[in-house]
């Protein structure tokens, strides 16, 4: 990287920023470019939402400088950065869904009075730019997420930007949303703007980006320039990028390390399954769930799991996933409608008796509600049979049969853990699903509801989990696999099933290309089509 | 031998860290005094004095008798993260039926039966008053610390009203029960004149101790207090969690107050509230929540406020001072918490959750956000 600044550059130099336990920047350089795309990719955990929060004014470095077409600056509030010229916008929803598009729009002005004609004209000079169309007295609640994107990206750009960093945009979008993504990434880029678009998805990288940066545990670990990248072939860039993504793992992962990676189409891994031949295990007919929070509730549900099979519920977060994996779990009640788990009523059945009968539930809450931060490895590894023999007697702990069954499943599932007395809440992301998969998928599981399995592991841990998954269900396990991403649904179900609003809309069997367009068009179709 | 060095180390560190507090406490104590004319040594002198020596400190272990139950009452409902502040009111609805229907029983049975029936109501009497705020919390995800001061402030007038009517001594003009005989009371521990609600004080802090560490049901409400979400994962009904944690909790208090009638007051007037749970709060804080572990700290206060009371008047403070100490430990609680987290010391007073829903608000809101 050249020391000379030139116009239109956002330089950072010798980033650090460490937190408690984590190096989360680690002497990271790169130039932001004004007219390019650069692209940030790495997989979790590798630093990349650190070094946006540094860039929108929320973290500070420890040490490491910013500068902007030369200037040293110091952005140290977000308002800072807005006044910089710097736009984010972060992977979850900042929006106010009670708000009209215009009145979230309008949140950061810092006049006395509002003065809608003037921003209602800004809205359509952006609206222009970006090539979509936004109305701007809509509620945002009534929005899909695809055009509550596009107003995210508006809001971000709304007092003039120099550099709109993404962070993560596609991952709550359909594939025909992503197209229009692209459209208006482009837009914004033959304007003049830098764009820095976050993605831990390799193709999107290469297909979206001029130039690539990628970040493994919070290091700068490859750059491919705008002129490599264009004279590379597709292959020899993904061989770049893998290389750099996964260093001396990538002997390791092999094949599947382009998959990991998303460097192409997923494609599915489990194999062809004949659903006639096999007996039905779970079977839901017309269930509606009723819960006390303001959680999304599921209506009228019918679908049926059979034996050694993955059914994926695709569908945006927020759509009924957690009330619907509930509600097989036991955990929320079923309004109405039936539950048969083997052929038997266990519509009534409270959690620990379906507990007993196999039905386990690998919750996407896996700090707070899949295991207790507080207690040890080992008496997470049994909380569920809390009471049961032979860990507990006479209503006594046993600490010696806890110890050998922890030892066990530590041994089994390769937690990585100081000792089995260790706090659960101090290890990792990857190693706590694990605990968690250790639990649910043993001692008797038949069928096992996993809600987002790998949403925020690195991606060692995600192929662990994947490949679990794929075994339990090669040994006639049958799993309900809810996900957000479509990836990772195309490459482990047999059939995908999608949810939208708390109802099923849509079912698509997995058996060859094409299968994501279709789920694509069941959630548009859904979401959007509505406005 | 690692995890016992460990053990060892956070067992003193959680030492520290306990004594720390009470410690700070005492010294500004002292220094409020000098501030304000008193001479604290006099003071401190004063409460080793009529706290422990002669036959004085078996009034202060009979005084540890309603502190300990209340102690344990709270922390079982702690444990499950249910913040049951409704002590007062829960304590005199115990102790008026002792001295309600105390004077009554004891003369138409054995003062045995009697004594257990009372006990028996008065349990039950605190069960049922917390169950207003147990439902409600249960039921609607109400807010448990102000339905329970809300009711406690309902039991004080009603045992107010008790004591005022139906229950009044016809042969005084002052608004009390009649006085329950001498005979009638709780026995003392031979060659003392300390009630044997000690020892039963004692026993409940071991057993409550037993049941809460070594026990499923102990590890359920450690379940339900870490996280409720968590709870209902594995299981458990939250909503019978709630209620019987509170009725456990309110009815040992309410068992408590009928102690102290039955072992040390022998009637009750109007307007009369010790206010134990306000000195026994903090305690349970600094006992981290562990029944054994809050003797010491009811023992100590027990003395201080024996001996206190008199040690105040002699270096011409009022006894309300008391309360300022013990405002003092809590708030050098607060304190040595604070910078013991920041520096990652020994154990927290509180369990985790909490700890974080606590500290969320003051926290630098970009902190979250790493990667």
């Amino acid at each position: 990287m050249t020391t000379t600044a030139p116009s239109g550059v956002t330089s950072l130099r010798g980033i650090t920023k460490a937190f408690p336990g984590v190096v989360a920047n680690d002497d990271v350089s790169l130039d932001i470019v004004s007219g390019q795309v650069h692209c940030l990719l790495g997989e979790n955990g590798a630093g990349k939402s650190t070094l946006i929060s540094i860039l929108a004014g929320m973290q500070r470095p420890d040490s490491g400088t910013v500068s902007i077409d030369g200037d040293l600056v110091d952005i140290s509030s977000p308002r800072m950065a807005v006044d910089f010229g710097i736009g984010v916008v972060h992977q979850h929803s900042t929006l106010v869904p009670a708000f009209t598009v215009l009145e979230n729009l309008m949140l950061g002005e810092s006049g006395v009075m509002r003065d809608k004609k003037r921003a209602k004209q800004r809205l359509e000079e952006l609206a222009d730019l970006l090539g979509v169309r936004i109305d701007p007295d809509a509620l945002t609640s009534d929005l899909g997420l695809g055009q509550q994107q596009q107003v995210e990206i508006a809001k971000a750009m709304w007092k003039g930007s120099r550099l709109l960093v993404l962070d993560e945009p596609t991952s709550m979008l359909t594939p025909q949303a992503i197209e229009h993504l692209a459209e208006s990434i482009e837009r914004v880029k033959a304007q003049g703007l830098a764009v820095m678009l976050v993605t831990h998805k390799l193709r999107e990288a290469y297909a979206m980006g001029d130039c690539v940066t990628i970040l493994r545990g919070g290091r700068n670990v490859g750059h491919i320039a705008v002129d490599e990248l264009s004279s590379y072939s597709e292959q020899e860039a993904q061989d770049a990028i893998l290389a750099a993504m996964f260093g001396e793992d990538l002997a390791v992962l092999g094949d599947d390390a382009s998959e990991l990676a998303g460097a192409a189409e997923a494609t599915r891994e489990t194999r062809t399954f004949d659903f006639d031949s096999r007996p039905i295990r779970l079977e839901l007919r017309g269930v509606s769930s009723r819960g006390g929070g303001r959680d999304v509730e599921v209506e009228d549900i019918s679908f049926s799991v059979r034996e050694g099979e993955i059914l994926g519920i695709a569908g945006i977060d927020g759509h009924g996933q957690g009330a619907l994996s509930e509600l097989v779990a036991g955990q929320r009640l079923a309004s109405s409608g039936t539950v048969l788990f083997d052929g038997v009523d266990i519509t009534r059945t409270g959690v620990r008796s379906r507990q007993r009968l196999g039905v386990r539930y690998v919750t996407d809450d896996r700090l707070h509600e899949g295991t207790i931060g507080a207690m040890s490895v080992a008496l997470n590894l049994v909380i569920k049979r809390i009471g049961e023999r032979p860990f507990w007697r006479g209503g006594r702990i046993q600490p010696k049969a806890v110890g050998v069954e922890a030892e066990r499943l530590i041994d089994e599932y390769d937690i990585r853990t100081p000792s089995p007395e260790t706090r659960a809440g101090t290890l990792s992301g990857g190693n706590i699903q694990k605990i968690l998969l250790a639990r649910e998928l043993t001692n008797g599981a038949k069928l096992v509801v996993v809600n987002k399995p790998t949403y925020g592991l690195d991606l060692k841990t995600v192929h662990m989990v994947r490949e679990l998954l794929i075994d339990f269900a090669a040994q006639g396990g049958s799993v309900l696999l809810l996900s957000t991403d479509l990836d990772e649904l195309i490459e482990l179900s047999h059939r995908v099933e999608v949810i939208s609003r708390g109802r099923l809309v849509g079912s698509v069997i997995n058996d060859g290309a094409g299968t994501a367009e279709k789920v694509g068009q069941y959630m548009t179709g859904a979401i959007e089509g509505t406005h | 031998m690692n995890a016992e060095t460990n053990a060892a180390r956070r067992f003193l560190q959680g030492f520290v860290r306990s004594i720390v507090p009470v410690l700070l406490a005492l010294i500004v104590a002292s220094l409020i005094m000098l501030a304000i004319g008193s001479s604290p040594t006099e003071f401190l002198a004063g409460v080793l004095k009529y706290g422990i020596t002669g036959s004085n400190w078996q009034r202060s272990l009979a005084l540890m008798s309603p502190l300990l139950i209340v102690a344990v009452g709270l922390i079982v409902a702690f444990r499950g993260q249910l913040w049951n502040l409704g002590y007062n009111g829960q304590y005199l609805l115990g102790a008026v039926v002792a001295s309600g229907l105390g004077p009554i029983l004891f003369g138409k049975m054995p003062a045995a039966l009697a004594t257990i029936i009372i006990f028996i109501v008065a349990v039950l009497a605190g069960a049922v008053w917390s169950l207003v705020p147990a439902i409600l919390k249960a039921r609607y995800g109400t807010n448990e610390i102000i339905t329970s001061l809300v009711m406690s402030s309902i039991a004080v007038g009603v045992v107010n009203l008790l004591i005022k009517g139906i229950f009044k001594d016809p042969k005084v003009t002052t608004p009390q029960t009649p006085v329950v005989s001498d005979s009638n009371l709780l026995p003392f521990i031979p060659g003392t004149q300390i009630h044997i609600g000690f020892v039963i004080a004692i026993l409940l802090a071991v057993v409550a101790q037993f049941v809460l560490t070594r026990t499923s049901f102990g590890l359920r409400v450690d379940v339900f207090g870490a996280s409720p979400k968590a709870a209902r994962h594995v299981g458990l009904n939250s909503t019978w969690m709630v209620i019987l944690l509170f009725a456990i909790s309110s009815g040992l208090i309410a068992f408590a107050g009928s102690i102290d009638i039955l072992g040390q007051f022998s009637y009750q007037r109007a307007d009369w509230s010790p206010r134990y749970g306000d000195s026994v709060m903090p305690l349970v804080f600094l006992a981290r929540f562990r029944p054994v572990a809050a003797i010491p700290f009811v023992a100590f206060y027990a003395v201080l406020a024996t001996g206190g009371t008199l040690a105040a008047q002699q270096a011409g403070l009022n006894v309300d001072f008391l309360l300022v100490i013990v405002g003092l430990i809590l708030l050098f609680m607060t304190i040595t918490e604070y910078i013991g987290d920041r520096r990652r010391l020994g154990q927290s007073y509180l369990p985790q959750g909490l700890r974080r829903s606590l500290r969320l608000p003051l926290r630098n809101k970009s902190e979250g956000t790493a990667a």
